[in-house]
């Protein structure tokens, strides 16, 4: 049972007109599973989320959800909550009749839904705050009051739009730690929706990186922070010095370079992180454009034949100054291979 | 230097602004038998005889059937059509917005006219519906712009998250849309009410036996009888207007909405 999908999208696609927004979107979700999808904005994570809720019919592919085709279920009979990216709380109402406004039109006995809208309230903190009206509460309360309302339907499937990114840094650890429990606790399958990678790699059990439409990788953060399949998503993971491999040799605005190692010829290219980058050695040479000093570590910007390289050393290391001619390396133990370059 | 100028400036205006109405309500407590300023002595006589005039009493009753009813008919037609408006991309959308607020571009008088004679002559309508067509028609603009605004302050996910909570499309309206737009349909409301009531120049043509709104039967009163009852009803009649303005303002924080 557990092996199997929970929730499958079968060449899901959707189009507006001529443009795709999703193109045949394949994925088997199990339950339990806490799934990012991640990308740019357009790149149709916001659409794929909305069809699996219901909002938006998809042009064509399938839905399926606890052994349910729900592809042509309306988004009211589905039972999949939905924490808005602007919370979406009824101004009107105040928060005990928000988080009991699902359960009232299930028209629930009333000691039924007193108790789970107070074990609800509970399980976010805001049992004090039953009385007020949203207006009266901050953007953090907020949230926890729109994750309460969708919690007590006990949804199959909680959807959660950008769900740290109106946050302040330190709402941001509070809030992700709160979802942790609420997704260990109750075992609910949750998908969020991100363009924010360090959301997706802290909070996620399984990364989805989008692209125009198409699914650009799957897999865990270990993985997608690791092992970046393409160009694109290496970029989109901090990857900042992205070349593509041709006849064995680094693609760059001088031509081919060849590196002292050997690289292998099946990679389309190759993509050091900052870190990577190995300064004062080697053989290439590149004057200092920017630094920049963010903690423990210092950020080069180095202006090299190979076009711009970011470097990061320890800023215990001495600082080199600006428009120093520094010697680098980029080392194949260093490199991630890419299996797509663009 | 510049101070005193803004001052002297805000005075006129002012003065331009309330002043007929303070010299309405100073004819209006007059003793004497004409309509003169300054009053002759000062009485009630004019203020009560008001409510002795038979036929100021039925049209006022008509006018305030046609501005109550009109403008609930208006917002009946107004609320669907402002939430259409705002929340979908209609495929004639922009025109549609357009021939709504026609009839506040058209000058009354031509809108008169053509009932008149396009649909009460040849169809042998008849003028008290043609009247409330003309009143309805009349406050439309009013309430599709107003509620519009409303509408468009208001996010769409909040019916969604509604939707999403087991609601169907009409009860998410009905439920969370309809109580947050609340202090729009009012100010809607009393905007198109106040519109209504001081209407003249349809209602010139629109008048017949029995069919008379209040503003025209002043009219009417006044080219037989230059008494200062008039000017003691226009007061009421004012009065009315702020009362009911200032109470949506204390209330509603009116000057939102308009």
């Amino acid at each position: 049972m557990s092996d199997r999908a929970f929730l499958s999208l079968e060449n899901l696609t959707l189009s507006y007109g001529s443009s795709i927004a999703v193109d045949k979107f394949n994925l088997d979700i199990r339950k339990g599973e806490l799934v990012a999808f991640l990308g740019p904005s357009g790149c149709g994570k916001t659409t794929t989320m909305r069809s699996i809720a219901g909002l938006l019919t998809p042009t064509s592919g399938r839905i399926t959800l606890d052994g349910t085709d729900i592809t042509r279920v309306s988004a009211n009979k589905r039972n999949v909550g939905l924490v808005f990216q602007s919370y979406a709380l009824f101004p009107h109402l105040t928060v005990l009749e928000n988080v009991a406004f699902g359960l009232r039109l299930k028209r629930m006995p009333a000691a039924d839904i007193e108790a789970r809208v107070t074990a609800g309230l509970k399980s976010v903190g805001l049992s004090a705050f039953s009385g007020r009206k949203p207006a009266e509460l901050s953007g953090g309360q907020q949230q926890r009051v729109a994750l309460a309302r969708s919690m007590v339907m006990e949804p199959k499937v909680l959807l959660l739009d950008e769900p740290l990114s109106n946050l302040d840094a330190r709402l941001r650890v509070e809030m992700r730690a709160e979802l942790q429990r609420v997704q260990k606790e109750t075992g609910v399958t949750m998908i969020f929706v991100t363009h924010d990678q360090a959301e997706a790699l802290s909070l996620a059990d399984r990364i989805v990186v989008m692209r125009e439409g198409l699914i650009e990788q799957i897999g865990t953060p270990e993985e997608i922070y690791n092992n970046p399949v393409s160009s694109f998503v290496a970029d989109f993971v901090g990857f900042e010095n992205v070349f593509a491999l041709k006849e064995g040799k680094l693609a760059t605005p001088a031509g081919a370079v060849a590196l002292h190692e050997t690289l292998p010829r099946n990679a389309a290219g190759f993509a050091w992180r900052p870190a990577g980058v190995a300064l004062d050695t080697g053989p290439f040479k590149g004057r200092v454009k920017s630094v920049s000093f963010t903690g423990n570590l210092r950020e080069y910007l180095l202006d090299t034949p190979l076009g711009p390289i970011t470097a990061e050393v320890s800023a215990a290391l001495p600082v080199h100054e600006l428009g120093t001619e520094l010697s680098f390396d980029l080392p194949l133990k260093a490199a991630a291979p890419l299996q797509r370059f663009a | 230097m510049n101070r005193t100028l803004s001052f002297s400036i805000l005075t006129a205006l002012i003065v331009f602004l309330i002043g007929p109405f303070l010299i309405i309500v100073a004819a209006s407590l007059s003793a004497g038998d004409t309509l003169a300023f300054p009053p002759q002595g000062l009485s009630l006589r004019w203020i009560v005889k008001v409510f002795t005039v038979e036929s100021f009493r039925d049209s006022f009753i008509m006018s305030m059937i046609l501005a109550v009813g009109g403008t609930f008919v208006a917002l009946l037609l107004g609320v669907p059509a402002a939430y259409a408006l705002s929340r979908y991309k209609l495929p004639f959308g922009e025109a549609v917005s357009t021939v709504v607020t026609l009839p506040i571009i058209v000058p009354g008088i031509i809108v008169g006219l053509a009932l008149l004679r396009y649909l009460v002559v040849p169809f042998s309508f008849s003028i008290g519906v043609a009247l409330f067509l003309a009143h309805t028609a009349l406050v439309l603009p009013y309430t599709v712009r107003v509620v519009s605004s409303s509408f468009n302050n208001l996010r769409s996910d909040m019916e969604e998250a509604a939707v999403l909570l087991g609601a169907t499309r009409l009860g998410a309206f009905f439920m969370v849309v309809l109580p947050n737009i609340r202090a729009g349909i009012l100010a809607a409301f009393i905007l198109g009410f106040v519109t209504s009531f001081n209407q003249v120049p349809v209602s010139l043509f629109l008048s017949g036996p029995g069919v008379r709104t209040l503003p025209i039967d002043m009219l009417s009163y006044m080219e037989t009888t230059y008494d200062p009852s008039v000017a003691a009803l226009s007061a009421l009649l004012a009065l009315m207007s702020i009362g009911i303005v200032f109470l949506a303002e204390r209330f509603l924080g009116f000057s939102r909405y308009v």
